[in-house]
């Protein structure tokens, strides 16, 4: 490994003061992404700021209506969560396929969402559901805070610290995983809250998660997978590369759409 | 930190991967380097009751946590009943990937004490096997989940 400095926080304000005394620290949530990061020297941040053990970032909670997780929670407590399972199974699921088990031991959503990698799993589940991303400082909707490639609404030395999610009556995912990697080749979010429904997208657009709308229209005005056959998905903007080409992509995405409402369909 | 039940202190330069701590440091050499990028498993150790990859972990993230590698498994001459297994069902062949392979195991059977086969698949996904010994590596997954709950 490269050369680097790293510190522990143990509160979230610890956590702040040292992201505001170096100008290129970098959080360290559980570093499924940042540490290869780093071997790769893709990034090179003066200083590390770990937040895997504050205590502040962890939790799931029922709150009213909503269901509220910690940011630094890790996805194997989300995915065996009694709580998670009952109020929105479909985000029980996502999180069980992400990566792999010891993925899912150390990694956690805040810091999938805080990276807005292009493949990941968790930021579906936040737009299509969505969500609240609160930080130590405000509150954003999902619709605001994606916003791009790697790109987010997050300021400089802003923290992610949960995420408050709205209950749908039926939801499911469904991804096209690539073999090797597990990332999605294609992910769909397909979230139902009771005739306005919202679908996410991702792994297939060059330009990261996003909602299909025309799909959202026609599943609204009626909810069955073959609602999804009269729309066109266009390959302008899809990712090309050599695991798939644009137009793989393109038709990757109506297969997982229908698939997810498939599954919600069968009830399963 | 407690690694195999033994409390250690070194001091280590910041950027030290846990791996290198217990392999350079510690001199427990079962842990496996293959692939360095997270991918393949052969370096999975227990921090603090799960399976984690050391690779991908600097070894401050494991400051004051009990750590479990291939070397604290056996009692004395008594292995543990998942190495014992993988012994009785021939479940190596070049043995690399086995250490960290008998760890995600542990950990597996830790959360999912009777797996189908589709549980150990799916519990698995994050151990490569070069020599691809799998039909035998899910047949000893299932032995050592018997004598486990038979124990």
């Amino acid at each position: 490994m490269y050369p680097l400095t790293y510190a522990r926080a143990r509160t979230l304000s610890e956590a702040r003061e040292l992201l505001a005394k170096h100008d290129e620290a970098r959080l360290l949530a559980g570093g499924m992404t940042l540490i290869p990061t780093l071997k790769a020297r893709l990034a090179a941040p003066s200083l590390l700021v770990d937040i895997g053990q504050v205590q502040e970032l962890q939790g799931i909670e029922a709150k009213g209506d909503r269901l509220v997780i910690g940011a630094g929670t890790r996805y194997v407590d989300i995915a065996r969560s009694a709580l998670v399972k009952r109020m929105i199974p479909a985000l029980a699921y996502l999180v069980s396929r992400v990566g792999d088990p010891q993925v899912r031991n150390r990694g956690t959503m805040g810091g999938s969402v805080a990276n807005n990698d292009p493949v990941a799993d968790s930021p579906a589940a936040v737009l299509a559901l969505g969500a609240t991303v609160r930080t130590e400082r405000r509150e954003i909707a999902a619709d605001e805070y994606f916003k791009g490639l790697f790109e987010t609404a997050l300021a400089p030395g802003e923290i992610i610290t949960g995420f408050s999610f709205p209950v749908p009556a039926r939801a499911a995912y469904w991804k096209f995983a690539h073999p090797a990697s597990g990332y999605a080749m294609a992910g769909a979010f397909v979230a139902d809250f009771g005739g306005a429904v919202r679908v996410a997208v991702t792994g297939a657009s060059s330009s990261g998660v996003y909602r299909w709308k025309e799909a959202e229209d026609a599943l609204g005005r009626r909810f069955a997978p073959a609602a999804l056959d009269a729309l066109e998905v266009s390959p302008d903007g899809m990712s090309s590369d050599i695991h798939g080409s644009a137009d793989y992509r393109a038709n990757l995405v109506q297969v997982m759409a229908r698939r997810a409402v498939d599954a919600i369909a069968a009830g399963r | 930190m407690t690694v195999n039940g033994n409390k250690v202190s070194h001091e280590a330069e910041d950027r030290t991967l846990l791996v290198e701590f217990l392999r350079d440091t510690l001199g427990l050499t079962g842990t496996h380097v293959g692939c360095d990028t997270s991918q393949c498993g052969c370096c999975t150790v227990h921090v603090d009751g799960r399976a984690v990859k050391s690779c991908t972990m600097l070894v401050g993230q494991a400051n004051g946590a009990q750590v479990r590698t291939i070397e604290g498994m056996a009692e004395g001459e008594r292995l543990h009943p998942v190495q014992q297994a993988f012994t009785e069902c021939h479940a190596l062949q070049c043995g690399f990937c086995t250490p960290g392979m008998i760890m995600a195991v542990a950990g597996l059977l830790q959360d999912n004490p009777s797996p189908s086969d589709e549980d150990i698949i799916h519990g698995l996904e994050g151990n490569l096997c070069r020599c691809t010994g799998y039909i035998n590596i899910v047949k000893a997954v299932k032995q050592a989940s018997k004598t486990i709950g038979g124990a």
